[in-house]
């Protein structure tokens, strides 16, 4: 049953979502930590589980993968609703903290995932 | 006319189904006709949404984008933060768990570094630009990380309103540039691969930029960004009005 894949994506959701809004009631901040990524972890290990069993039928499958594909539309969507004018508007101290930090990390990325494969050389 | 307006009202979900199709479609045939494929339509879909959220904040005044328009509210509920999160999760389906295994660890190692470089240099365009108290410059460097981070950090070290706005403009500033800069820097920063984009999106955090940015570049990597991202917000919650505005108050009244 197709829905049976929907189910299971939404209870790997609503577990993750749940962690995370433990995890930062824990910390005594407001936000929810990781829900996400819990939920994405927790769908790895489902389905891994699942397909050991072959539980995982074409069906199932494609109630989860559904959801997949229609992630470029909904990051669309979201983007369509993003208060663009008021970023444009709040004027050169907004930009300049918007932009130069973001130049910086995308400057960093190579920098730290070279650190990572040096350390992997050395030791194996 | 008042016909066609109440049937979009009352279907706002199904119309914005509709209207996200349409742009998808526009911007695949864009690419395809246009610009030979070179961009991929995905990332023109998603720069012409941030379009049509311009055009909407102007024509309506309102704060959602197109979504404030008669009729495309629905578009709140499709690009809302429920269904974002819900088909992020959905993405980690045919993920390795071996990939994530080896290199989740550089993966989260990037999550403080990506938020303290933020955060510093968000806090010293503050001082530069004449800002001299420390609840504006902690809050200005928090909304560098991301459009949640500043107003949660503003609200809880008493910030005044007009701050929280600025810091909630640099994020979504930060957002929009990493959705359009992703596809053009990725080769030269190497991010064609999940351990590089679980590195990525650590450093980079932002979730919606992540998202959007990794989907115009390699849909494939999406999981990898999205799983370290989706950590960003809630840890620089945690560190921004802590650690780091302690940090501040050092130097600044």
């Amino acid at each position: 049953m197709l829905v049976y894949g929907v189910a299971i994506l939404a209870g790997c959701f609503i577990i993750g979502q749940l962690v995370g809004q433990l995890l930062g009631r824990a910390l005594n901040i407001d936000a929810n930590i990781g829900g996400v990524g819990f939920g994405m972890l927790l769908l790895i290990l489902v389905q891994q589980w699942m397909h050991k069993r072959a539980w995982l039928t074409p069906d199932v499958d494609s109630g989860i993968n559904f959801w997949n594909k229609m992630y470029i539309p909904v990051i669309v969507a979201m983007s369509s609703i993003q208060n663009v004018k008021a970023a444009f508007s709040s004027g050169l101290v907004a930009i300049l903290a918007g932009v130069i930090p973001t130049v910086i990390c995308f400057l960093l990325v190579p920098v730290i995932s070279k650190i990572s494969k040096a350390k992997k050389q050395i030791e194996s | 006319m008042s016909d066609w307006t109440d049937l979009f009202i009352k279907n706002g979900f199904v119309v914005a189904l509709l209207a996200t199709g349409i742009i998808v479609y526009v911007s695949s045939l864009i690419s395809e006709r246009l610009l030979n494929k070179k961009i991929p339509g995905s990332a023109i879909a998603i720069f012409a949404g941030l379009g049509l959220a311009y055009i909407g904040g102007i024509v309506t005044g309102g704060s959602n984008g197109i979504a404030d328009v008669v009729g495309l509210s629905g578009f709140t509920i499709l690009g809302g933060a429920m269904l974002r999160d819900f088909t992020i999760v959905s993405t980690a389906m045919g993920v390795s768990f071996e990939v994530v295994k080896k290199s989740g660890l550089v993966g989260f190692l990037s999550l403080p570094i990506g938020v303290i470089v933020s955060f510093v240099s968000g806090a010293a365009i503050a001082v530069a630009m004449g800002y001299t108290d420390a609840k504006s410059i902690a809050t200005i460097g928090a909304g560098a990380c991301t459009f949640i981070v500043g107003p949660v950090t503003g609200g809880a070290v008493g910030a005044s309103s007009e701050v929280i706005t600025i810091s909630i403009a640099a994020g979504v500033f930060k957002s929009i540039l990493v959705t359009v800069g992703t596809p053009l820097v990725a080769k030269s920063i190497g991010l064609d691969n999940p351990q590089t984009a679980m590195v990525y999106g650590g450093t980079v955090g932002t979730t919606s930029g992540v998202a959007a940015g990794l989907a115009a570049t390699d849909p494939r990597l999406v999981p990898y960004g999205a799983m370290t991202a989706t950590f960003y917000t809630g840890f620089g919650c945690l560190l921004c009005p802590s650690l780091l505005y302690l940090l501040v108050t050092l130097f600044y009244n």
